[in-house]
Order: C-alpha cells, then sequence, then structure tokens
C-alpha cells in the first residue's frame, strides 16, 4: 500500500558525510586531551610513566563510570544531581550488609558477592525511584535530586553515627582485589570503566533505546507525538544511571573499605562535568560516550598535572577544572 | 508624519533557499491595504523586513523616499512602522500597561514612571475601546483583547504603518466586526495599514488595495473595487484552482468503516462527537480556529483527558492510551505544529523517518544502512527535495519538511492516518504533490482524515467534510452541498 511516486525529487547524494567542520568540533575534547598529554610529559617525566597513567585511569574509573550513565540522563534533557550522595548511601549500607551477611552466611566470598550485587540493586532501585517522581510525579529533575542528594547523604550520616561505616577485616581482604589487582597489567576498574563505556556506546548509538532517549532530549513534544514511551524511556535513563553508580560504588568500597559522610563528595559535579566536556549540550538531544570518557580522563588529568608540577597550586585544581569547563561551554554555544 | 513605503526589487534568502525574487511596489499613506497570497507566497517574510525583523539579501527598500535598512524592529518602529504578529508577542505575566511599554519604559531618573505609563496606556486602551483596567495581567485576557492590546501598544508607540497577519484568524463574528470598525476609524487618522488575510471576504470588505504575491514575486495591485473574490483567488494560485487537486475518485460506498467513533467528549474542547471512515475514504473536518478539531484527535490518541461511548478501530473495539498504543493499533496523526510536535528539526532525515518504526529496524542492533536505504526510498516515494541524505530536517524547505513529517507517519504502515493541516506553510507546488500524494493513499485503501482550515482545499480533496464549531459535531457534508458558502455558514453558526 505504498503510494506511488509524486515527481522525481533530483538524486540525493548517499556517500556525503557531516562536514569537516562538525567533525572538527566532535574532536575538540580529543585534541584537548592530546595537548594536555604533551604538556605534561614536557613540564614532568614522570607524567608519562606506566605508574602515573595507570593511576591516573584507575581514579578516572569511578567519575567515569558515573559520567556514562550520566551522559544518557543529560541526553534525554534531564540532570542528576544525586549521585555522589547515592554512591555514599550505597557504599554504607553494602558495607553494613556484608558485615552483617559474613558471619551469618559463614562465607566471606558468598557475603562480598552478595554486596556487589546489592549496589547495583539499590542503584537500580534509587533511579527508579527518581524516574518515577519525574515521570509520574510530573516533578522537575533538578527537583527530584536535589532533594535526595539531601535524604541519601543525611542517610548515610545518620548510619554511621557521624563517622565512618568500616568493613571487616575479613571481608577486606577479599574484596579488596577487585579495586587493586590488575588483568594483563590494566588495573580492574578500568577494565570496568572500559566495558561499562562500550556497553553505553553501543546502547546509545546502536540500539532504538538509544534514539529515543536522543529523541525526547532533543523535543519531547515530537517524540510524544511519533508515538515514543516517553516516560519508560525517561525512567530506564535513571535506572541506567543508578545502575552505574552502583558498579561505581562497588569498586569503590575496597579502596578504603568504608563509608563516611565525605565519600563520594561533589561526584556529581565531576560526573557532569566530564559529560560536558566531552561535547553533550547540558539541553539535551545529542550526546557522545566517546566524549564523555575523554571528558572524564581530561578532568583527572589535570589534577594531575597540577600535582606532579609546581607552576600552578594544587589548591587550585578546581579553579582549572572550572575553567575549562567554561571555555567549553563557550566553545559549544556557536553550535546552536 | 505620514509613511510612504517603497520596495524595489527586494530578494531574500535563507541559506540556499530564495524566498523573494526581487519584489517590487509601493505602498501609499492612509490606506487599507490587502496583502494576499498562498501560504510560502513570501507575504509574511517581506512583512518582517518591512518591520526590521528580517534583513534582506539584496535590493532597497526605501520609506519616505529614503532607502532604508532596518537593524532591528525598533528601528523600524522609530520610523512609525510596526507589525503585529500571528502569534502575539506580549509577555503574559505583565501587566497591560508594562506590555505597552515593554522596552521603551518611560523613567524618572533611575526608577520607572508607572503613574505615567499606566495613563498613557489608558488613553490607548481608549483609542481602541478596549475597556479593562490597564494593571490587568495579559494571561488573564480573551485573545480579541490581547490583539487590541497589541494594537494599542502599536498606537502607543505612534505607528503610522500598521501590518497585521492574519487578525481575525481567532476572533469571533463579534469581534471581527470591532476590529474592523477599529481599522476604518486608524485609517481616517491617517495611519496606513496592511491586512494579510487568507479570508478572501474581509479582504473584499475591508481594503482599499489588494497586492496579490506568489511563490515570492510581486503579481498585482488592484483597487479591491475591480477585483471579484473569484479573480483574487486565481491570481494568488496563479492557475485554475481545479487544476491543483487530483480528480476525485468514486466516494466509498459500504463497508465496514476502518474508524468509528460514537460520543466521544474533550472536556473543554469537544463534545459528544461521532464518526466514522471507511478504508479508501479522505474525510474531512473543517471549522474555525478554536472548534476543537485538533484536540478531538489529540483525545481519542489519550493525549487529553477524553470519554467516549465506543470508538472501534478496524472492527476492533479500542482504547488508547497514547500516540503509541494507536501507531501499533493502526493509527497515526501528523500534527498541526510541523517544528512543536512533528519533527526532530536537530536530527537527521533518517532518524526523523524511523522514528515511529524503530522496531523494525533494531534486531536488536540498529542498522544505519537499511534506514538510510528507507530514507532514499522514501526521497523518492514522496519527492522530497534534499541536497543530501544526510542533511538535517532543519535544512529543507517548509514543503519538504512536511513531506518528510507525512513520511514518517505513514512510515509505520497504518491503516488510519490523521492529517492535521497537511499543507500548512507549503508553497503551492508541494500542496498539489501532497494532495495527489493522499489520493494515491485513499485509492490503495488507507482512511484519511484532514483537518484544514482552508475550506477549499477540503472541498477539492474530500469525500464528506465533517464541520465542528464550538466542540461540537454541526455537520457532514457531502457531494454538492460541499461548497464554500455551506461549510461557512455550519463553521460560524449562521445556518
Amino acid at each position: 500500500m505504498r503510494p506511488e511516486p509524486v515527481k522525481s525529487a533530483p538524486p540525493a547524494t548517499v556517500g556525503a558525510t557531516p562536514h569537516w567542520f562538525t567533525r572538527l568540533q566532535s574532536l575538540g575534547p580529543v585534541i584537548g586531551l592530546v595537548l594536555l598529554c604533551i604538556a605534561g610529559t614536557l613540564l614532568n617525566s614522570n607524567f608519562a610513566a606506566l605508574d602515573n597513567i595507570t593511576n591516573v585511569l584507575t581514579r578516572t574509573a569511578f567519575i567515569g563510570i558515573i559520567a556514562v550513565g550520566m551522559c544518557f540522563v543529560i541526553v534525554s534533557g534531564g540532570i542528576d544531581l544525586s549521585v555522589g550522595s547515592m554512591a555514599a548511601l550505597i557504599a554504607g549500607s553494602v558495607i553494613m550488609a556484608m558485615n552483617a551477611a559474613g558471619p551469618w552466611l559463614g562465607s566471606p566470598m558468598l557475603a562480598v558477592t552478595l554486596g556487589m550485587v546489592l549496589a547495583i540493586v539499590l542503584g537500580a532501585l534509587f533511579g527508579l525511584a527518581h524516574g518515577l517522581l519525574i515521570t509520574k510525579g510530573h516533578i522537575e529533575p533538578f527537583i527530584v535530586t536535589l532533594g535526595t542528594l539531601g535524604i541519601f547523604r543525611a542517610y548515610l550520616t545518620y548510619f554511621a553515627n557521624g563517622g565512618a561505616i568500616t568493613l571487616d577485616n575479613d571481608l577486606s581482604d577479599i574484596y579488596s582485589p577487585v579495586y587493586y589487582a590488575s588483568v594483563l597489567g590494566v588495573p580492574i576498574p578500568v577494565w570496568v570503566f572500559l566495558a561499562v563505556a562500550l556497553v553505553g556506546g553501543v546502547i546509545l548509538n546502536r540500539t532504538a533505546f538509544g534514539r529515543y532517549v536522543q529523541a525526547i532530549g532533543s523535543n519531547e513534544q515530537v517524540a510524544r507525538y511519533a508515538a515514543v514511551d516517553v516516560d519508560r524511556i525517561k525512567t530506564l535513563t535513571y535506572v541506567l544511571l543508578g545502575v552505574c553508580v552502583g558498579i561505581a560504588t562497588l569498586l569503590y568500597v575496597p579502596r578504603l573499605g568504608s563509608a563516611s559522610p565525605t565519600t563520594g563528595l561533589l561526584w556529581e559535579l565531576e560526573a557532569i562535568a566530564a559529560v560536558i566536556v566531552g561535547g553533550t549540550a547540558l539541553k539535551g538531544g545529542a550526546g557522545s560516550i566517546t566524549g564523555t570518557v575523554v571528558g572524564a580522563v581530561l578532568l583527572s588529568v589535570i589534577s594531575n598535572i597540577l600535582n606532579l608540577t609546581s607552576i600552578i597550586s594544587v589548591y587550585l585544581n578546581a579553579a582549572v577544572q572550572g575553567f575549562v569547563i567554561i571555555t567549553v561551554a563557550f566553545l559549544q554555544r556557536s553550535r546552536r | 508624519m505620514s509613511v510612504d513605503v517603497r520596495f524595489h526589487e527586494v530578494v531574500k534568502e535563507f541559506g540556499p533557499v530564495r524566498v523573494l525574487h526581487g519584489v517590487s511596489f509601493s505602498l501609499q499613506a492612509g490606506r487599507i491595504y490587502g496583502l494576499i497570497g498562498e501560504n510560502g507566497a513570501g507575504k509574511s517574510t517581506l512583512m518582517k523586513i518591512l518591520a526590521g525583523y528580517e534583513s534582506l539579501s539584496a535590493g532597497e527598500l526605501f520609506v519616505n523616499a529614503q532607502a532604508r535598512r532596518f537593524a532591528d524592529s525598533r528601528a523600524a518602529e522609530a520610523q512609525g512602522i510596526v507589525l503585529i504578529h500571528q502569534e502575539f508577542n506580549l509577555a503574559e505575566d505583565l501587566t497591560i500597561a508594562q506590555n505597552i511599554f515593554l522596552g521603551h519604559e518611560k523613567k524618572r531618573g533611575w526608577l520607572l514612571d508607572d503613574v505615567a505609563m499606566q495613563r498613557e496606556a489608558a488613553a490607548a486602551l481608549a483609542q481602541v475601546g478596549l475597556a479593562v483596567d490597564v494593571t490587568t495581567r495579559v494571561k488573564n485576557l480573551i485573545v480579541a483583547e490581547k490583539q487590541l492590546v497589541e494594537i494599542a501598544r502599536a498606537l502607543a508607540r505612534h505607528a503610522q504603518l500598521l501590518i497585521m497577519d492574519e487578525p481575525t484568524a481567532t476572533l469571533t463574528p463579534g469581534e471581527t466586526e470591532r476590529l474592523f470598525a477599529l481599522m476604518a476609524q486608524l485609517k481616517a487618522d491617517g495611519v496606513t495599514l496592511v491586512y494579510i488575510s487568507h479570508k478572501l471576504d474581509e479582504v473584499e470588505r475591508v481594503t482599499d488595495q489588494v497586492i496579490v504575491m506568489r511563490d515570492g514575486q510581486f503579481v498585482t495591485s488592484e483597487p479591491t473595487a475591480s477585483l471579484t473574490r473569484q479573480q483574487m483567488a486565481n491570481l494568488m494560485v496563479g492557475r485554475e484552482l481545479s487544476n491543483l487537486y487530483p480528480p476525485k475518485s468514486e466516494p466509498v460506498k459500504g463497508g465496514a468503516p476502518a474508524l468509528k467513533v460514537v460520543g466521544l467528549t474533550v472536556p473543554g474542547w469537544a463534545t459528544d462527537v461521532s464518526f466514522e471512515v471507511r478504508p479508501g475514504e479522505i474525510l474531512g473536518f473543517a471549522g474555525l480556529v478554536g472548534a476543537g478539531r485538533t484536540e478531538l484527535f489529540e483525545g481519542l490518541l489519550g493525549l487529553r483527558e477524553r470519554s467516549a461511548q465506543s470508538m472501534e478501530l478496524l472492527g476492533q473495539p479500542c482504547h488508547l492510551k497514547n500516540p503509541r498504543e494507536a501507531a501499533s493499533q493502526g493509527l497515526t496523526y501528523l500534527s498541526e505544529d510541523r517544528k512543536g510536535k512533528g519533527l526532530h528539526v536537530n536530527f537527521g532525515l533518517r532518524q526523523n523517518l524511523t522514528l515511529m518504526a524503530l522496531q523494525r529496524y533494531a534486531k536488536p542492533w540498529l542498522h544505519a544502512a537499511d534506514e538510510l536505504q528507507a530514507l532514499a526510498h522514501a526521497v523518492d516515494e514522496f519527492g522530497i527535495r534534499t541536497g543530501s541524505l544526510h542533511s538535517l530536517a532543519s535544512a529543507l524547505s517548509g514543503g519538504n519538511q512536511q513531506k518528510l513529517a507525512l513520511a514518517k507517519v505513514l512510515h509505520p504502515g497504518p491503516k488510519v492516518v490523521v492529517l492535521d493541516e497537511p499543507t500548512r506553510g507549503v508553497d503551492v507546488g508541494a500542496k498539489r504533490d501532497i494532495y495527489f500524494l493522499i489520493q494515491r493513499l485513499a485509492l490503495n485503501g488507507l482512511a484519511v482524515i484532514v483537518i484544514s482550515s482552508e475550506l477549499v482545499e477540503l472541498i477539492g480533496l474530500c469525500h464528506r467534510v465533517a464541520v465542528m464549531r464550538a466542540g461540537q459535531l454541526q455537520a457532514v457534508l457531502e457531494a454538492e452541498q460541499l461548497t464554500e458558502k455551506e461549510l461557512i455558514a455550519h463553521a460560524t453558526g449562521t445556518r
């Protein structure tokens, strides 16, 4: 039942690729990172050392994994301010659960596995709560997650009695390889970061869900009229982010083996910054996982260089990152 | 101070698209001009240039024999030229007085002089005959009152040339009469008026001179008295109207309806509406703006609260909760609001085309190559003119965007399709393409519902036309009853 051609249109060129300038702009973060690495190497020969690179990447992993999830939320036109608090509460809850389950199950191994699963489940549940409040409750994402930012951290502080919740030693011994061990010379958090980024990239660019996320962020009304289940997709982006926070937390817990009111402090800002520096517009519609990964690495390279050199005080780390974010936003401005 | 205006070879280009091809004519002070032409003829663009909202790409604009290029609307206002947009430019949360002086606030030292502004605003309101307190917030006014506020604002800025773009589109007949009386009064005061409208009967009544534009070109300027309405219509279209439409197929008789709706009510918009459409039939929905046609179908799709006695789609009772369910059951809807609800203008053509049928391409990974092939096919089939298959939708002209939007809602392969203002803002050529396309869809067994504010379009295209007024179905007309006079009579309730 297809209609006949109306009239012949001039043949469209199939092989044409996006304009070179657009491509150059999408390469911006990569170029920035390369320049920064060259500068770092010139300033301090230790920068390019394998140990240092591994160290930077491992530290990037937490923020990077969260940023991948954040990328989905931002592309859909939302925001989540609570991820740092969420990570803290998940860390505290998981440690308490493992401490309780260890003696009860009689197997520290099983307790740790249970804790890791719990981290992901809790993340998903928190994300689901966000999604439902935003879509079914019709509350702005900014407000919802501003609220839970306070709620999550307050409960962690309450559970910890203002101090720290610490993982039992026998459990800690079994759990610590998840952060400290390496496979093929690459630390496990970096492998996980890579895997999350790959999966995220495939979901965003190669699945119907990813296309819907972009469609909603680009124009929610058009998406709704085009038979997209807007509420479900938006909720799922928050669930996805929650899962990412869960994964980041389960990698973070063995690092220190404790959770305190300062755990995950300001992670939300770093994650959002990584997404923005990576070239994703805060108003949504289009974004890039590759850019997000580069953005996350770029931000931690900045702080690493400041640590290694004495040109700028390390106390100004946040200021330098701030300048980078504003510069990127300034360069992006012309695109819209 | 009066204003004489002359356009000389005015050209306007938006990127590669040329919308004005060297337009020349002049406007003399103290007359009422009717500016008519099809959608896309370039009327609005030309008037935006005159009022400083757009710049001209080439050619010259003379105001009082002096060449001018207005940098912005403020520069045009300084010459006494004011454009009143079809969509009002009022800040809803501010008061009438604040709106009238927005951007031109009177001050006493560092502070606003509210007393003086309110006094002058009240004077301007009195001039247009609006008896409302100037401290009323604009959001509390009805449409006709907002329009009068717009005119009052223009007068407060000492407008000598007032351009009104479709001012009566949303007015009731009584409000329209009041507006016409005001226009006559302004003319007596020496103000030049340019009246853009599709309603030829109104143009015939209130204007002194008619200027016709077509496809970005000036066609003619004639005293209104020397033209009949039919002549105006033919001048606008540039050909006999009958050639614009495909020959009608035989009306569909008998057979099960593809969509049958009984007693559909959308609170605040439509009451107890019943209709049915059969496969192969084109059913029109006529009515004035605000008659509730769009809202009726948004209710049907579950986008608005609604209740109904019964709804049957392809013989099955249905209760559609959202457009997704509707699409999966064989009903799709093309919104009248192309940029706001119809297309992702920042998306590529491919992503737009396949959005409603994306499952087809997810196996489970999306195949861009398959999508691209579908796009190439659609470009061919729907006659979408684009430089590259990788363009963004925003790079297409209005008519081609509309063809893409049509291709998009037809991509899932619906059995019933609702097209809301399918030719709004497209040029005559694209219009004709769309009419022939709709006709072919119907011949292929699709049930088509066309909502349109252009009566001639419904008459030329539809087997039957349902007329709505104030949320109620007034009549369903067919065959010999399908005349402009009959439709207007039902739509305005003068029968």
